[in-house]
């Protein structure tokens, strides 16, 4: 049995006559940061997308840790241990950030029966300690519909962490957040899912945050994975160089 | 609202409602009456809570009254069995229906439960050799926990008990909101997708929420049926269902103290709308709908919510 967390086997897909995935094989160790870049119609949403679930695959195997999640709901390799963020974040709009993690806490942690109030239902320090390291405690008491994009992608993050998910995989985290704070983003995000010891999957468009957070680059053209492994070595690769990053 | 504020209003109402009946026998069949709409009214709420519209839940109000005409001319049951099978009947209904119901949304929910009304109240009307069709069924009043009562004492028992059972359906209400469960059926409102990335089933919280729905639909039916001692396809019509859908917008549904305090209101407008303007108080509901949805877009208890906050916090 392969070591690896996440592994896809001649994963395709295809709409219409459109190929988004084409044969993929992938291993992902446990303790990778990932970083997936590709221009826009590459088959990078389309992968992870498949991976947690919300497509099925034409063909191919996903195994989780070696276990075969192929085809599974969202909702059961989200129980397997697989934890989500969106590029439009995902939150409760009309429950306040503090709330939004209580719910999430109670899909995985349920006590005192039926009635018991959320608040007592779920362990909340948990939820206390996820909002400090994600800093969003300040604005524990504000509707989560209310925060500026890159706190409500800092809540999509937690939302999802609060779970202790195995792994981590992230759309496009920095997307729609102004360049000033996309590092300060990426640092609170990095340092939650080190101390929390998540390994991660990020879809990145911005090659200054794929160099500076990734252990580990992969690049989709065409559906297929063109180039893989440390940063630098694909950044330097002429085929990335031509149809990713730009000349 | 403070909740020790909300405690001293539905104080104040529960007294207030003692008080006029006492005062005023003839109100305690409107008192019940709006009792029962409150009840049923609690039921929408929790749908709309998860942002859904039922505009067939009347439904579940007629199945619990004919099932209390049907065991009460059958088998001569207690008032109190009689509604208690009653609102289970309505509930097994509920969970047998929601099974279908939770998997579609908006637009599509609200006319599939009306759908489903509708086929209901034509069978109730068509097979009358059974249901007593469109005349519907009489039976005779029931012994109150063991007691043979006269017509004022049985609407007096009635309505202590409809009291209690509306404050216990308000607080299983808003327990159930401040619930983990609760809380999910109202994300199913603003997230459904983020409800299914925690590994949360939103079509089983549904499912909950439209089953609690039901079974509060059935108690306002069972206190409805036997209020009236006759239960008529009308019970599950569509306009019914209509009506429950106005006073939970019209007391306002974040609150079930709303849900009864629109049922109040409702109630006696139709009653005195009726009584000044025969012919013509649907239009006044219209019109008190109308002004309510400009003036407290909230409800009465919205208004009545922020009201009270202000004066708290002006002190």
């Amino acid at each position: 049995m392969s070591a690896a967390l996440l592994s896809t086997r001649g994963l395709s897909l295809k709409f219409g006559g459109v190929v988004a995935a084409d044969a993929i094989d992938f291993d992902l160790m446990p303790g990778e940061r990932l970083a997936v870049v590709g221009q826009n119609g590459a088959g990078k949403t389309t992968f992870i997308n498949i991976c947690t679930g919300y497509l099925k695959a034409d063909a191919g195997t996903v195994l989780l840790a070696g276990t075969d999640i192929t085809g599974q709901s969202p909702r059961a390799i989200t129980r397997r241990g697989v934890g989500r963020s969106f590029q439009l974040p995902q939150v409760f709009g009309e429950h306040t950030v503090r709330e939004c993690l209580l719910i999430a806490a109670s899909a995985v942690q349920r006590r005192g029966g039926f009635w018991a109030p959320l608040a007592q239902a779920v362990d909340a320090a948990e939820v206390d300690a996820t909002l400090e390291l994600l800093q969003l405690h300040e604005r524990a008491h504000d509707l989560a519909a209310s925060l500026p994009e890159g706190q409500r992608k800092l809540l999509d993050v937690a939302m999802a962490l609060v779970l202790r998910p195995k792994l981590m995989i992230m759309d496009e985290p920095t997307s729609g957040v102004s360049t000033d704070e996309k590092h300060g983003l990426m640092a609170v995000l990095m340092k939650a899912l080190d101390e929390r010891q998540v390994t991660s999957i990020f879809v990145e468009h911005d090659i200054d945050i794929v160099r500076r957070y990734a252990t580990r680059l992969a690049a989709w053209i065409a559906g297929r994975i063109a180039a893989d492994g440390a940063p630098e070595q694909v950044l330097r690769d002429p085929v990335v160089v031509k149809n990713v990053i730009g000349e | 609202m403070a909740s020790n504020r909300i405690v001293l209003v539905a104080g104040a109402l529960l007294a207030a409602v003692v008080a006029v009946t006492a005062a005023a026998p003839w109100l305690k069949t409107p008192v019940l009456l709006a009792l029962a709409n409150g009840l049923a009214v609690c039921g929408v709420i929790v749908l709309i809570r998860a942002g859904q519209v039922s505009f067939g839940h009347a439904m579940f109000a007629s199945l619990a009254g004919y099932g209390v005409a049907f065991m009460g001319r059958a088998w001569q049951l207690d008032a109190l069995l009689l509604i208690a099978l009653g609102t289970l009947g309505a509930a097994l209904a509920g969970a047998l229906i929601g099974l279908f119901m939770v998997r579609y949304r908006g637009i599509f929910f609200g006319m599939l439960n009306l759908a489903f009304s509708m086929v209901l109240f034509s069978v109730l009307g068509k097979f009358g050799h059974v249901t007593g069709g469109t005349d519907g069924l009489r039976f005779d009043r029931p012994t109150f926990a063991g007691q043979t009562l006269e017509r004022a004492g049985f609407e007096t028992a009635l309505l202590a008990l409809a009291l209690v059972l509306a404050l216990a359906a308000g607080w299983v209400v808003m327990r159930y909101f401040a619930s983990a469960n609760g809380q999910a059926l109202a994300a199913i409102k603003t997230n459904e997708t983020r409800l299914e990335y925690l590994g949360i089933s939103a079509k089983r919280v549904f499912w909950g929420g439209y089953v609690l729905s039901a079974t509060l639909c059935g108690l306002g039916g069972s206190v409805f049926a036997l209020t009236q001692g006759l239960v008529t396809p009308e019970m599950g019509y569509w306009v019914r269902s209509g009506e429950i859908v106005f006073i939970a917008i019209l007391g306002g549904s974040g609150h079930a103290l709303g849900a009864f305090i629109g049922a109040f209101v409702f109630e006696f407008v139709k009653l005195y709308a009726a009584a000044l303007l025969t012919g013509a108080w649907q239009m006044v509901l219209g019109l008190v709908l109308i002004v309510m949805v400009f003036v407290a877009p909230t409800g009465i208890f919205g208004l009545l919510s922020r009201r009270l906050a202000g004066a708290g916090a002006s002190r």
